[in-house]
């Protein structure tokens, strides 16, 4: 398995540059939407919700590799020059924004209907309220779940490879195929995986605890 | 404090699993060592890896469930020829990534997957004598300026088969391009649909398979390279190894080796029939 690491070094090194980018864009664009999306799902019009609560449902309903092959074989006909690696990073940052969706929208339903309708009766105006009282409880409640979809986010970006993406799983199919030594690529790989997801798990952890103690002082 | 050594002792949890690891990463011997004509003989069954993406060699029909196609036939008529027209064949779906692990693995006895004899693979597996002589070429859309390998030049992408050698040829010949590697040939072909590359390249015999079912696509160039197609098997059989050569040379001499070729390759126009054995 060393000798899988050392030999391919610069072929890993690369997949790991696409997949930590990809999933740096994606993480940013899916937490902008996901927020997007969750203030329409709770929005007392009834339009808008229906709106939020249709994106979510079908982004969440379909799979991530349905929703990337999308945009890899259909969109560019109508978008020309939509890449593999393009077209892989709009379909996980959709697929993430509607779990993000559902996960911020539980978080802001979780905080006491008296907060709202306290600074509602103290003058404050609907988002006012949104902005100062309820998204600063609701943050720390999610956090935790909201880690999880970042794990997540990163381990899917795999999908990548089956777009060409040039991603670590897709370079570790190459090199599995070129050196025939299909346990110990893997074995890589998946060990590389590992590294990249669990300092971001400790990390939300840590936020985790450290909010955890804030609340209670 | 206490804590602290609590998040440590978990760690040693990690340990059994390290050496799990390094157990499957040095995995010992398995069922690809038994001899395999024995083992048939006594089960009278033989399970085969072929493509079944493949037009002409190895395609699933969708409505039968089966797979057919030159290579398939091959399949059958040496399990006959070595085992007799008892002999229950199995067809296994593989692609150019998984089959040596298959085969391997010991999940199928054979593959007769338009493999390429190639010194590499020589390392891993045995391969019988040629049983098909391709040679790869690209394929464009209609109308394209991408008149044969010479003109992949820079600013150009070309799609490529993973864990194919066509990948390597072709990087050699037209080192410029870029190359995009997708899972199979039916993959390969909707990427070159959708314009996520200017060119395909594989062999020829798969790529005349996919003009006759889309001619707004053409093979330009002819072949620039040379790809005997073996039958592989694993290391240590030699005595599968020289029955299904025996078998190869018996079926060439009676004539049911020219009745498949002439069933998958006569109806297709263009395709160059001096490249078959």
């Amino acid at each position: 398995m060393i000798s899988i690491l050392t030999n391919n070094w610069s072929a890993l090194l690369e997949g790991i540059k696409y997949t930590l980018e990809s999933s740096l864009i994606a993480l940013i664009g899916s937490l902008i939407l996901g927020v997007i999306f969750a203030m329409l799902e709770i929005s007392p019009n009834k339009t808008v919700h229906i709106i939020g609560r249709t994106y979510v449902e079908i982004f969440r309903n379909i799979p991530l590799l349905v929703v990337a092959m999308f945009f890899y074989i259909v969109m560019p006909r109508f978008i020309p020059g939509l890449d593999g690696f393009t077209a892989g990073t709009i379909g996980l940052t959709i697929y993430t924004s509607a779990f993000i969706a559902e996960t911020v929208r539980a978080g802001i339903e979780s905080v006491p209907v008296g907060q709202m309708e306290a600074a509602r009766s103290n003058g404050m105006a609907y988002l006012q309220a949104m902005r100062f009282i309820i998204l600063p409880q609701a943050i720390k409640i999610v956090v935790p779940p909201l880690g999880n979809q970042f794990v997540n986010l990163v381990k899917n970006s795999s999908v990548l490879a089956f777009l060409a993406g040039f991603d670590l799983m897709y370079q570790g199919n190459l090199i599995a195929s070129t050196t025939f030594k299909t346990t110990d690529t893997y074995l890589a790989v998946g060990l590389l995986y590992l590294v990249m997801t669990m300092p971001l798990s400790y990390l939300m952890r840590y936020l985790e605890k450290r909010w955890a103690k804030n609340q209670q002082a | 404090m206490r804590n602290k050594q609590k998040s440590w002792a978990k760690l040693w949890l990690l340990l059994p699993l390290l050496s799990l690891l390094i157990a499957l990463s040095a995995c010992g011997k398995n069922i690809a060592q038994e001899d395999v004509v024995q083992r048939v003989k006594k089960t009278n069954e033989i399970t085969w890896g072929v493509k079944s993406d493949t037009r002409l060699f190895g395609l699933m029909n969708i409505k039968t469930g089966k797979i057919q196609g030159f290579d398939v036939d091959i399949a059958k008529a040496i399990s006959k020829e070595i085992f007799g027209d008892q002999v229950k064949i199995n067809f296994v779906p593989v692609t150019s990534n998984t089959r040596l692990p298959l085969l391997k693995n010991g999940n199928v006895e054979g593959l007769v997957s338009t493999m390429t004899i190639t010194p590499e693979r020589k390392k891993e597996i045995d391969f019988s004598d040629v049983y098909f002589n391709a040679g790869q070429a690209i394929i464009v859309k209609k109308g394209s300026k991408i008149k044969s390998v010479k003109d992949l030049t820079k600013g150009t992408k070309v799609i490529g088969i993973q864990g194919s050698n066509s990948v390597d040829n072709i990087k050699k010949a037209a080192p410029n391009t870029q190359v995009l590697q997708l899972s199979d040939a039916a993959q390969a072909f909707t990427a070159l649909k959708s314009d996520q590359g200017d060119a395909m390249t594989t062999d020829n015999g798969i790529l005349y398979g996919l003009v006759s079912d889309d001619p707004s696509y053409q093979v330009v160039g002819g072949t620039f390279t040379s790809e005997p197609y073996g039958i592989g098997i694993n290391k240590g059989q030699k005595k599968f190894r020289t029955a299904i050569n025996q078998a190869l040379k018996t079926i060439e001499k009676d004539g049911t080796y020219q009745k498949i070729v002439d069933k998958w390759f006569k109806k297709i126009s263009g395709f160059d029939g001096s490249v078959v054995k």
